[in-house]
């Protein structure tokens, strides 16, 4: 029997799931060794045109890390949607945006302009920016068309699965291709479409081994202003942990280490705005019943909206900035 | 066409939700703006729903519930007050007038007090004007359209 086929591709990422994935170690030689791995732009040299030239659903399952927010990224995923059986939006960046996401807070025509124009480790008075279309001696070059507005990857194309988290925990990801591998060796059904693999359903508080009493809190306070306490609630010591707003699966490592949660596995299940439900989570433990008390304290929660969307504003209910 | 703004109003079972139902068999005459939905406590409007009004075409959003002290939960009231205070923080960050969302305490003796919240909240709106989401919906023709224009 033929290899079963296994295509990685990033779009507006970072490059970080693709080491995420390097990450599982010795397991990679058994991935290497199940799969053929056909596509993985990162890590080997394949052309788009490999990819066009094969069947309609002959790669078995595509990783699909990034955000879509490019004529060039759009493309790409409806080319892979169309070769895989299985796609599978593979980090926060597909599934719901993530830093890149970010910029849906403003706009292409003002991210242009500060990168070629205004950025200070620019040389004064530059005035090179890019365009989609150059000509040179040899012909004319094309360079794909930047959006507005950054999107996820179950919004532009049909998505099987979705892997979440900024990365996937290694761990995690291990045993996603364990229970692939299983599937396919062993003729095991697939889950349910839509399934979040690689996580839980509970939020990232359920992991987390702190102790949590009452919270009431007067002022929040930034991880570099205190020494933090290690066995008590990160948010009951006054920082905007988004614990209570994320999905659990990570192992609750950053709080271990008493860093507030980012909140990178993105919104639990039944939830629809990660952001809106940081909010109310927040609204519930600020200790005051005074209107201008209450603006007092949220004045000293630092960028709000950027910390509570940082890793899903493409999948939030507003999508952008209006 | 002249613009009728389209108004949610979450009502807290106890309090407005009853104010609202005295302003209706006194036979007050209130905008009919507001379409009106009921939950048990003020408490329980999440900053979710406010922005799910406005991404399904709300204009305005208005929030009812008890006056301090009188909630049937002892401080729903005050978590609501404190969720609609970070909502406004969000819809202004979202570009979103925040004057869009309008928290008001009416108990179920003031069925006046409701018909004149509802009346100045439908004039506020209507001087606003209609909400418009910016690309909201993704349609891949246009996306196509917009390859198609850069020669791809």
């Amino acid at each position: 029997m033929a290899k079963p086929k296994l295509a990685i591709y990033w779009a507006a990422s970072c490059g970080g799931c693709d080491i995420a994935i390097l990450d599982i170690e010795a397991k990679i030689l058994e991935v290497a060794d199940f799969f053929d791995l056909v596509f993985w732009p990162c890590a080997m040299d394949f052309k788009y045109d490999d990819v066009r030239k094969m069947q309609d659903k002959e790669i078995t399952l595509t990783l699909f890390n990034g955000a879509i927010r490019s004529d060039e990224n759009y493309e790409i995923a409806k080319l892979l949607r169309e070769k895989s059986v299985v796609l599978c939006a593979f980090g926060s960046c597909a599934s719901e945006g993530c830093i890149p996401g970010l910029a849906n807070f403003t706009d292409k025509q003002t991210i242009m302009d500060y990168v070629y124009k205004t950025s200070p480790s620019l040389e004064p008075g530059n005035n090179v920016v890019p365009q989609t279309e150059v000509k040179v001696f040899e012909g004319t070059l094309h360079i794909p068309n930047l959006w507005n507005t950054v999107r996820t990857l179950p919004q532009v194309v049909d998505v099987d699965y979705i892997i979440p988290g900024c990365p996937p925990q290694s761990n995690q990801i291990a045993a996603v291709i364990d229970a692939v591998v299983d599937i396919l060796k062993n003729g095991k059904p697939l889950p349910p479409k839509g399934t979040v693999l690689g996580a839980s359903d509970k939020c990232c508080c359920d992991e987390c081994k702190r102790k949590r009493d009452v919270k009431k809190i007067k002022k929040f306070i930034r991880p570099f202003e205190i020494v933090t306490d290690p066995e008590i609630c990160l948010m009951e010591q006054g920082m905007v942990c988004l614990g209570p707003a994320t999905r659990s699966g990570c192992g609750a490592k950053c709080v271990a280490a008493g860093v507030p949660c980012r909140g990178c596995y993105g919104l639990p299940s039944n939830i629809r705005d990660q952001g809106a439900k940081m909010a109310s989570a927040l609204a519930s433990v600020i200790d005051s019943i005074d209107e201008a008390e209450v603006e007092r304290i949220l004045d000293t929660v630092a960028d709000p909206l950027g910390t509570f969307y940082r890793f899903s504003l493409p999948a939030s209910l507003l999508r952008r900035v209006q | 066409m002249s613009f009728e703004p389209r108004i949610v109003g979450f009502l807290c079972n106890w309090c407005s939700y009853t104010g609202a139902d005295l302003a209706g068999t006194a036979r007050m005459k209130y905008a009919p703006n507001v379409m009106t939905v009921r939950v048990m406590c003020s408490g329980r409007v999440d900053p979710a729903f406010v922005l799910d009004s406005f991404r399904a075409g709300a204009d305005g959003v208005l929030v009812c519930g008890c006056h301090f002290g009188d909630c049937h939960y002892v401080e729903g009231n005050h978590k609501c007050m404190r969720r609609i205070a970070i909502t406004k923080r969000i819809l202004k960050g979202m570009g979103i007038q925040p004057e869009r969302l309008r928290l008001e305490w009416v108990s179920a003796s003031e069925g006046a007090r409701f018909q004149e919240v509802v009346d100045s909240f439908t004039e506020e709106i209507r001087a606003l004007g209609p909400m418009r989401l910016k690309e909201w919906a993704f349609i891949p023709e246009q996306v196509e359209a917009a390859a198609a224009a850069h020669g791809e």
